[in-house]
């Protein structure tokens, strides 16, 4: 999940003219091809079909009817195209969205960022090529609103366990994790055993799980 | 009780000494003047007829007459007869004949016009002639007989040659009519209650009206909803988008400064930015949740659990997608309630559910020190009693309910109750995800 210098070619679906072309010289400034700009759902889809890009970057809300018309494109396109990256840029802090996308597919390759972090260019940048490498990103905003809530499942966690979730969930591996919290990566990995032990997450492919334990967290 | 018509004056002692004769004097005086005027328009109409554009005129004579005549009932019936009309829901001219057309109480009036002014008006003139004009003859027997010198004729009928014959005749008169004065009271009293009976608005028609106050009062709600998320779409789509924009730019001209002064204050714009845009955010969301529209009710209530200071359990709420100003209100409600936990009641957890057969049911409970029942009037906690009388009202306009149990010392539960059908399409789908899904943690 370590960075890559390689060029991403994306879709972008932003019916913000503002935001598009600005989106656009951002990704361009940073070596990342924009293939197709589009401004609603169905130019989406014929972008997708047309470009085969790398990775999708989507808005939720878009014409014709300004509801979630980009989440649903974008869910539906991953039912097509299972493992497709999808980052859906979102003005809402809200898990209900994040949580559908997550669900679309093995939850692989998927962000639910804010809007607000495309401001914190590196991150944004950061977010966006680990979501193309297969990561799962949630924004750290949606993050912390479900930090407040202390129910089951997660009422199990220690605190310092649901922390190192909480940053799993964000999408860093364990290394950041370990830099981040100031530990041993060896630490991380055993809070990681821990979390997936108390949410009855039996071992299976490691990342898969890593994913089942952020829905879990999404859904709690 | 002061008598409120001439039939009820009638009955007590001191009739002529009150002013309820010269009130139903004035009343068929003025009821001659208008039938007359009645009598000539609807000949002149009723010619017209005969070419059809004089049916409207008709009518029209026919709506005037009865607003007037609604009027000068006042004059011997104290209780005012309501304007019977419903007000047209769209303008203009046309809209307004349509509802009158059809309106029974117009036709009523079109039977009053023409009875006014073929039967009515002459019989008022012909009980104001016998009842002030025979006294009236008789009184005024010795100024005649003065002015004459001689001789004068009373009534037509009896000469009167002396004074004293004379001031008999006048004192006759005045007996005349102070017995007179009640016959024609009565009388005003029968014709008033007949003008009542044709002109004043019945009581099917006063329950349409209080259906129609209800109806206009759910229209303002609607409207201000639809204000509401107007708002919400113009700050999202305009000034949200724009602050985005402008912090990915300062973000890029941030990584271009070379550091110095002009990088710390890049960076300081950029923070600010940042913030204008959180508190932006939270500002869209508290004005109209877009998860409300997409998403439903079952989801903006766990979105809401997610923001309330107070840790709240949501794995008890199954909802259907409802209408949209039933999740609003719903949704509202319980925001309502959270804030008011989370300021007032010094909970520790608060548990939200919800359940939809007839009507919705949403039920809030917390495990604070309870008492809110008082402050729904007002008198304790200022903001919390508003809040409460306001949601309550809101809930009134959907025929809903608002319960609050809080003994002193605790729980507190509201129960929010409106009655609504759920909607059947392709949205009450994508609920029912949401609804499993939220169910699942």
């Amino acid at each position: 999940m370590s960075r890559t210098a390689r060029s991403l070619r994306v879709v972008l679906a932003e019916d913000s003219v503002l935001l598009r072309e600005g989106l656009i010289g951002l990704l361009a400034r940073f070596g990342h091809e924009v293939v197709a700009a589009v401004g609603d759902a169905d130019g989406l889809r014929a972008a997708v079909a047309e470009h085969d890009p790398d990775i999708v970057v989507t808005d939720v809300r878009m014409p014709p009817g300004f509801q979630d018309e980009g989440l649903r494109a974008a869910v539906a396109l991953r039912a097509d195209r299972p493992g497709l990256p999808v980052l859906v840029l979102s003005q809402y802090v809200q898990r209900t969205y994040a949580a559908d996308l997550l669900d679309a597919g093995d939850g692989t390759g998927v962000g639910y960022l804010l809007k607000d972090r495309v401001g914190q260019v590196e991150e944004f940048l950061d977010a966006l090529t680990r979501v193309a490498d297969g990561g799962t990103v949630v924004d750290p905003e949606v993050v912390r609103q479900l930090l407040r809530r202390h129910r089951d499942p997660l009422e199990a966690l220690t605190p310092r366990e649901r922390e190192v979730l909480a940053l799993v969930a964000e999408g860093h591996s364990n290394g950041e994790i370990a830099r981040r919290l100031v530990v041993t990566e060896a630490a991380v990995g055993k809070h990681i055993g821990n979390i997936l032990g108390k949410l009855n997450l039996p071992p299976a492919e490691d990342t898969h799980r890593r994913v089942l334990a952020v829905l879990t967290y999404l859904r709690a | 009780m002061e008598p409120r018509t001439p039939w009820q004056a009638l009955t007590r002692g001191r009739y002529v000494r009150t002013g309820w004769p010269w009130r139903a004097v004035g009343y068929l005086g003025s009821g001659v003047v208008t039938g007359a005027i009645a009598l000539a328009v609807l000949l002149l109409f009723g010619v017209l007829a005969v070419v059809l554009v004089g049916i409207p005129l008709l009518l029209l004579t026919a709506l005037a007459l009865g607003g007037v005549e609604r009027r000068r009932l006042r004059l011997v019936d104290l209780d005012p007869a309501a304007d019977p009309h419903r007000v047209p829901d769209a303008p203009g001219l046309a809209a307004w004949l349509r509802v009158r057309v059809r309106e029974q109480v117009t036709w009523r009036e079109l039977a009053y016009a023409v009875l006014h002014a073929t039967v009515l008006w002459p019989l008022d003139l012909l009980v104001l002639a016998v009842a002030l004009g025979l006294p009236a003859a008789l009184l005024s027997a010795p100024l005649r007989l003065a002015l004459d010198g001689q001789e004068t004729k009373v009534v037509k009928a009896y000469l009167v040659t002396s004074y004293p014959q004379a001031f008999a005749a006048a004192l006759l008169g005045a007996a005349l009519l102070v017995v007179l004065l009640y016959p024609l009271g009565a009388f005003a009293g029968a014709r008033a209650a007949l003008s009542r009976a044709l002109l004043a608005p019945r009581e099917a028609e006063l329950r349409d009206r209080i259906g129609e106050v209800t109806a206009s009062r759910a229209r303002l709600v609607a409207a201000f909803e639809a204000e509401r998320r107007r708002i919400e779409r113009d700050l999202h789509d305009g000034a949200q988008q724009r602050l985005v924009a402008l912090t990915m730019t300062l973000g890029l001209a941030r990584l271009d400064a070379p550091p110095g002064p002009l990088a710390d204050q890049l960076a300081k714009a950029h923070e600010e930015a940042g913030q204008v845009l959180t508190e932006l955010r939270e500002l869209i969301h508290g004005i109209h949740p877009q998860v409300l529209a997409d998403y439903g009710l079952a989801a903006a209530l766990t979105d809401a659990a997610d923001r309330s200071a107070v840790p709240v359990d949501t794995t008890d709420i199954d909802l259907p997608r409802l209408p949209a100003a039933v999740e609003s209100a719903g949704y509202f409600a319980v925001c309502e309630a959270l804030a008011n936990i989370g300021r007032h009641s010094g909970a520790t957890r608060a548990r939200i559910s919800a359940r939809h057969a007839a009507s919705l049911t949403i039920e809030v409970e917390d495990d604070g020190r309870g008492g809110a029942t008082a402050s729904i009037s007002g008198s304790a906690a200022g903001s919390a009693g508003t809040g409460l009388t306001g949601l309550a009202d809101r809930l009134a306009v959907l025929d809903g309910t608002l319960t609050i149990i809080s003994p002193a010392g605790g729980p507190t539960l509201l129960r929010v109750e409106i009655p609504c059908p759920a909607l059947p399409d392709r949205s009450a789908s994508s609920s029912q995800r949401t609804a499993s899904s939220s169910a699942k943690g």
